[in-house]
C-alpha cells in the first residue's frame, strides 16, 4: 500500500465513522412527545406562485409570509391553536386602557451574524414601514393598528421618527395606540411588524435580501433563492431557539400548474401540495386518508350587490335581495362543485373566526325548499316582473361553475335572467370598483382572526364595499365594537342587520384542502389563519 | 453588402425606440393599475407607491425617463411586482434558462424536422412518406400543453427516470423534458414546409437536367436541391429561433424553469409595466438582429440575391 492509497484509506474511514456519527445524532427522538425521528430532516413544499419580495415590510402576499415568518421573528408568535405565544418577547403589559403597550425582549435572541436584537431594531422596523420613502403597500396595516402618528407619517406630514413605538432601553420596547385596541398583540405576528437588520438594509439596499446578504433573526436563514423556481432555508444556529428546530432544511418549489403540482407530490418530489385540483378532494381523501387533509380558511365567498344608482333598481328593493338570496342552494355549490370541505354561508363572517359566536340568522335555519317557497313569495311581493342582472366574475373555472348554477336557480325559481360576463383580475377589480354591474363575485380573507376585519367591510366609508351598502345603524355599531368590552354581542347584532337588510348575498366560507405527507407532524391544524411554523414540524422514522 | 448591413441597423433603432413607445402606452391603457388589489389602498400609501416607482408623471415624461436610462445606463427599471428584483436581473436569471431550452429545441426541431421533410419528398408517396407526413401531424395536433403533462406522467410519475420540473442550473436531466415539450410543433412546420419544398425543387428543370446527366440521387438532393429547398425553412426559423429561445409561457409553468418566458403574461396581468417592457425590447431586438441574419444567409444560399 502507497502512502496516498493508505491516506485516502484513512480518510475514507473517518468521513464513514463522521457520517455514521451525524446520523446517530440526528436520528434520535423528539424531545417532547418521544417519537423516533427520521434521519432525514428536510421539508419540501409547493408554492403556487413566486413570492414578490422576502422584505417584511414590503410584503403583502401569503407565499411570502410563510417564508418571511421563518426567516424573521417578530415579538409574538402563535401557537399550533393560533394562540400568542412569546417571540422576540417574552412578555407584555398593557396599561392607560389598551393604548400603551409595554413589551419586554428576551435577551438571547441574536442576528444570523450574531449581533443582539434590541428593541432599536423593532424601532427601525417599524418607523421603516410607515416612512413614505420605502412606499409599502402594508402601510394600511400600520394605520388599522391605531398607532401615535402612522397615518400622518404615511402622510408626509410628520417624520417617522415621531410614530408612537420607542425603545425604552435595549430589552424594553413601548407602542402607543391612538385608540384602544385589545387584539394589537395580535397584529404583531404579521410580518409587516417584524424586526429587521438595519446595517444589512443600508448596506446592500434594495438587493439586502438576497441570499448571502440577507441578515434575519428567525428560526432559519435564507440559502438560495432563484427566482419562480424554488429557495431554501435552512436552520439558523445563532436563534435562540435553535436546540429545539428538527427541521433541517426547508425548500420551497413554485409550481403554478396545479394538475402538475399534484403528478410531482405523488412522484414523491413534495412534501405538501396546496391547494388541490378544484373538486378532487373527495377522491384524494379516499385514494390517501392519512395525506389528504380540509382546514377551515378565513375568507369568505359572497356576491355583492350593487345598492347605487347604477345598478339595476330592483336591487335597492331589501324583498328582491332577499329572494335572491334564499332562491340560491348553498347546499348544491359546496357539495357538488367544490366538494373540498367548505360550509354553505347564510352571513357574513366565516364561521371558525376566533371568539365570533355565530347569530341566529332566520333563513339560515330553513330548509331549502321553505327557503325556494319564501324566495318566491318575496319575489312576488315586490311587484317586480321581469328581471335581468349583468352578473360578473374575475375569470375562473371555478367561479364561472358556481355563476352557472346561481343564475340558473335565479331563472327557475324565480324568472330572473342573468348575463354573465367575465374579466381578468385588474380590470374585474377596476370594473367592480366602479359599480358596472348589478351583482359581482367577491371574496374577503380576514386580516386578522377577528370578526371587524370581515364587518368593517360593509360600512360605509370602506374602501372595499364595492357595493356602497350603507347603513348608519351597521356604522354606529361597528365604532362603538372598536371599545366595548366585548365586542362579540355587536357582531352578532350586526349580523343580524346584514341578514335582514341581505347586504351581500354570502355564500360559502372557505376551507383550505392539502395533502401532507403522514410522516411530517407538528402541523398546526387548529390554526385557522393556516400559518404554519417549520421550526414546530418533524419527520418520524417510518 | 456593408453599406446594406449599416443601413439595416440604422433602421433598427427607430424600430426599437416605436416599439417602445407603442407598448408603453398600450400597457398604461389597460385598465387597473400596478398597485390595485383586493383591498383598495388609502389614498396615501398609493400616493407613496406612485411617487416611488415614478407613476405620479404625466405619461410622456415616464417615457422620456424610462428611454433615457436605458440609453444612459441600460437600466431597464425595478420590477413593480417582484419588489426585490430589477428587470435586468430577471433577465439575467431568466433568459439563459431559455436561451439554453430554447436552442436545444431548435437545434432537435431542425435536425429531424429538416430530415423527415427531405426522406419523405424524396420517397414521395412512399411508405416512409406516409409515416414522416403523420409523424408530423400528430406532433403538429400534440400542442406543448398536451405534450408537457403526458412527459411527465410517463417520466416522472410511471418510469422514476426525469424529475418532474425545476432547473438546478441546467443539470441535463431537467432540460430533457423542456426540450422535447417545446420542440415537437416546430419540428412538425418544419418538416411540413421542407418536404413541401423539396417537392418542389425536385419537380424543377435544373433537377431533371441533373437526372438527365445521370447523376447518383445522393448527389442530386444533397449537392443541388438542399440549398434552394431550404429558402423557405429559413425564412421560418428566423422567426421561430426568436420564438424558441425567448421560452414559453407553458414550458415555463408547467416544468417550474424560471425561464423568462413566463413573464410575458404574468407581467401582463401583474401590470408589472417594466417587466412587460423588458421582455418585449428583448424579443423585438432579437427578432431584428435575426430577420437581418436570415436576410444575409439568403446571399449566401442564393447567388440571385443581391443586396
Amino acid at each position: 500500500m502507497t502512502l496516498t492509497s493508505t491516506l485516502k484509506a484513512v480518510v475514507a474511514t473517518a468521513a464513514l465513522v463522521l457520517a455514521a456519527g451525524i446520523q446517530v445524532q440526528a436520528a434520535g427522538t423528539h424531545p417532547a412527545t418521544g417519537e423516533a425521528l427520521s434521519d432525514n430532516q428536510t421539508f419540501t413544499y409547493r408554492l403556487l406562485d413566486q413570492f414578490p419580495t422576502l422584505d417584511p415590510q414590503l410584503n403583502e402576499d401569503t407565499s411570502g409570509y410563510h417564508v418571511i415568518r421563518d426567516l424573521f421573528e417578530g415579538l409574538l408568535n402563535q401557537d399550533a391553536n393560533g394562540d400568542l405565544v412569546p417571540g422576540v418577547a417574552t412578555h407584555y403589559a398593557a396599561s392607560d386602557n389598551n393604548t400603551t403597550y409595554t413589551f419586554t425582549l428576551r435577551e438571547d435572541a441574536r442576528w444570523s451574524n450574531g449581533d443582539a436584537v434590541t428593541a432599536h431594531d423593532f424601532v427601525y422596523a417599524w418607523r421603516r414601514a410607515v416612512d413614505p420613502a420605502t412606499a409599502s403597500p402594508y402601510g394600511w396595516y400600520i394605520e388599522l393598528t391605531q398607532m401615535v402618528n402612522a397615518g400622518e407619517i404615511l402622510a408626509g406630514e410628520k417624520a417617522p421618527a415621531e410614530l408612537g413605538a420607542r425603545a425604552i432601553d435595549d430589552y424594553t420596547f413601548e407602542v402607543r395606540l391612538d385608540e384602544p385596541l385589545p387584539y394589537f398583540p395580535a397584529m404583531t405576528t404579521y410580518a409587516t411588524l417584524f424586526p429587521v437588520h438595519r446595517a444589512t438594509i443600508e448596506a446592500h439596499g434594495a438587493q439586502w435580501t438576497a441570499p448571502g446578504n440577507m441578515i434575519s433573526n428567525g428560526a432559519y436563514v435564507l440559502k438560495e433563492m432563484v427566482l419562480n423556481e424554488y429557495h431554501t432555508r435552512v436552520k439558523n444556529p445563532m436563534y435562540w431557539g435553535t436546540d429545539n428546530v428538527i427541521i433541517d432544511k426547508v425548500t420551497g418549489l413554485v409550481i403554478n400548474d396545479v394538475n402538475q403540482a399534484l403528478t410531482r407530490y405523488r412522484a414523491g418530489e413534495l412534501d405538501h401540495l396546496e391547494p388541490l385540483p378544484p373538486g378532487q378532494y373527495p377522491a384524494l381523501k379516499e385514494e390517501l386518508p392519512d395525506e389528504a387533509t380540509s382546514v377551515p380558511r378565513l375568507c369568505s365567498y359572497y356576491y355583492t350587490l350593487n345598492h347605487t344608482e347604477s345598478g339595476n333598481p330592483a336591487l335597492r328593493d331589501a324583498r328582491v335581495r332577499k329572494a335572491l338570496s334564499m332562491a340560491i342552494d348553498r347546499d348544491v355549490i359546496v357539495d357538488q362543485l367544490l366538494k373540498g370541505g367548505q360550509w354553505p354561508a347564510y352571513n357574513f363572517t366565516h364561521l371558525k373566526t376566533a371568539g365570533f359566536r355565530m347569530p341566529d340568522i332566520a333563513y339560515a335555519g330553513l330548509s331549502q325548499s321553505e327557503r325556494d317557497a319564501e324566495a318566491k313569495r318575496l319575489f312576488g311581493e315586490s311587484g317586480v316582473g321581469d328581471l335581468t342582472l349583468r352578473l360578473i366574475y374575475n375569470t375562473s373555472e371555478s367561479h364561472k361553475q358556481i355563476a352557472t348554477v346561481i343564475g340558473q336557480m335565479w331563472k327557475q325559481k324565480l324568472g330572473v335572467r342573468t348575463k354573465l360576463a367575465n374579466f381578468e383580475w385588474k380590470t374585474y377589480l377596476n370594473i367592480r370598483r366602479n359599480q358596472e354591474f348589478d351583482v359581482a363575485r367577491s371574496a374577503w380573507c380576514g386580516d386578522y382572526n377577528e370578526a371587524s376585519t370581515f364587518l368593517d367591510l360593509l360600512t360605509t366609508t370602506h374602501g372595499a364595499n364595492d357595493g356602497r351598502y350603507s347603513n348608519e345603524k351597521v356604522d354606529e355599531l361597528m365604532r362603538a365594537s372598536k371599545t366595548a368590552e366585548d365586542p362579540s354581542a355587536i357582531y352578532v347584532e350586526v349580523e343580524r342587520l346584514l341578514a335582514d337588510d341581505m347586504a351581500i348575498v354570502p355564500i360559502y366560507h372557505y376551507a383550505n384542502t392539502f395533502l401532507l405527507r403522514a410522516d411530517i407532524k407538528g402541523w398546526p391544524y387548529n390554526n385557522v389563519e393556516n400559518n404554519w411554523y417549520s421550526r414546530n414540524l418533524y419527520r418520524v422514522a417510518n | 453588402m456593408i453599406v446594406y448591413l449599416l443601413k439595416r441597423l440604422a433602421v433598427a433603432i427607430p424600430t426599437l425606440l416605436v416599439l417602445i413607445v407603442v407598448s408603453y402606452v398600450l400597457i398604461y391603457a389597460a385598465p387597473g393599475g400596478p398597485f390595485d388589489t383586493e383591498r383598495v389602498l388609502p389614498p396615501e400609501v398609493m400616493a407613496n407607491l406612485e411617487r416611488k416607482y415614478g407613476l405620479d408623471q404625466p405619461l410622456v415624461v415616464q417615457i422620456w425617463r424610462y428611454v433615457v436610462s436605458i440609453v444612459t445606463e441600460f437600466d431597464f427599471g425595478p420590477s413593480f411586482q417582484y419588489k426585490d428584483q430589477t428587470v435586468n436581473e430577471i433577465i439575467r436569471q431568466g433568459f439563459p434558462v431559455t436561451l439554453t431550452y430554447g436552442a436545444w429545441a431548435f437545434a432537435v426541431a431542425v435536425l429531424v424536422g429538416v430530415s423527415l421533410g427531405i426522406a419523405a419528398a424524396v420517397r414521395h408517396n412512399s411508405f416512409l412518406d406516409y409515416l414522416a407526413v403523420g409523424v408530423s401531424i400528430g406532433a403538429q395536433v400534440l400542442p406543448n400543453f398536451v405534450m408537457a403533462p403526458i412527459l411527465t406522467l410517463v417520466f416522472t410519475l410511471w418510469l422514476g427516470w426525469l424529475p418532474g420540473g425545476g432547473w438546478q442550473g441546467g443539470q441535463w436531466s431537467y432540460v430533457v423534458m423542456p426540450v422535447i415539450a417545446l420542440s415537437t410543433s416546430f419540428m412538425a412546420s418544419i418538416a411540413r414546409i421542407s418536404r413541401s419544398s423539396m417537392l418542389e425543387v425536385l419537380n424543377s428543370d435544373f433537377i431533371r437536367t441533373a437526372r438527365a446527366k445521370g447523376l447518383p440521387r445522393r448527389r442530386i438532393v444533397f449537392g443541388h436541391a438542399l440549398k434552394p429547398a431550404m429558402l423557405p425553412v429559413i425564412s421560418f426559423l428566423g422567426p421561430a429561433f426568436v420564438g424558441m429561445i425567448t421560452g414559453s409561457v407553458v414550458i415555463d409553468v408547467f416544468f417550474a424553469t424560471g425561464g423568462i418566458g413566463q413573464f410575458f403574461v404574468n407581467s401582463a396581468l401583474n401590470r408589472d409595466y417594466p417587466v412587460i417592457m423588458g421582455v418585449t425590447i428583448l424579443t423585438g431586438a432579437l427578432t431584428v438582429l435575426f430577420n437581418l441574419l436570415v436576410d444575409l444567409l439568403y446571399v449566401w444560399i442564393d447567388p440571385r440575391i443581391r443586396y
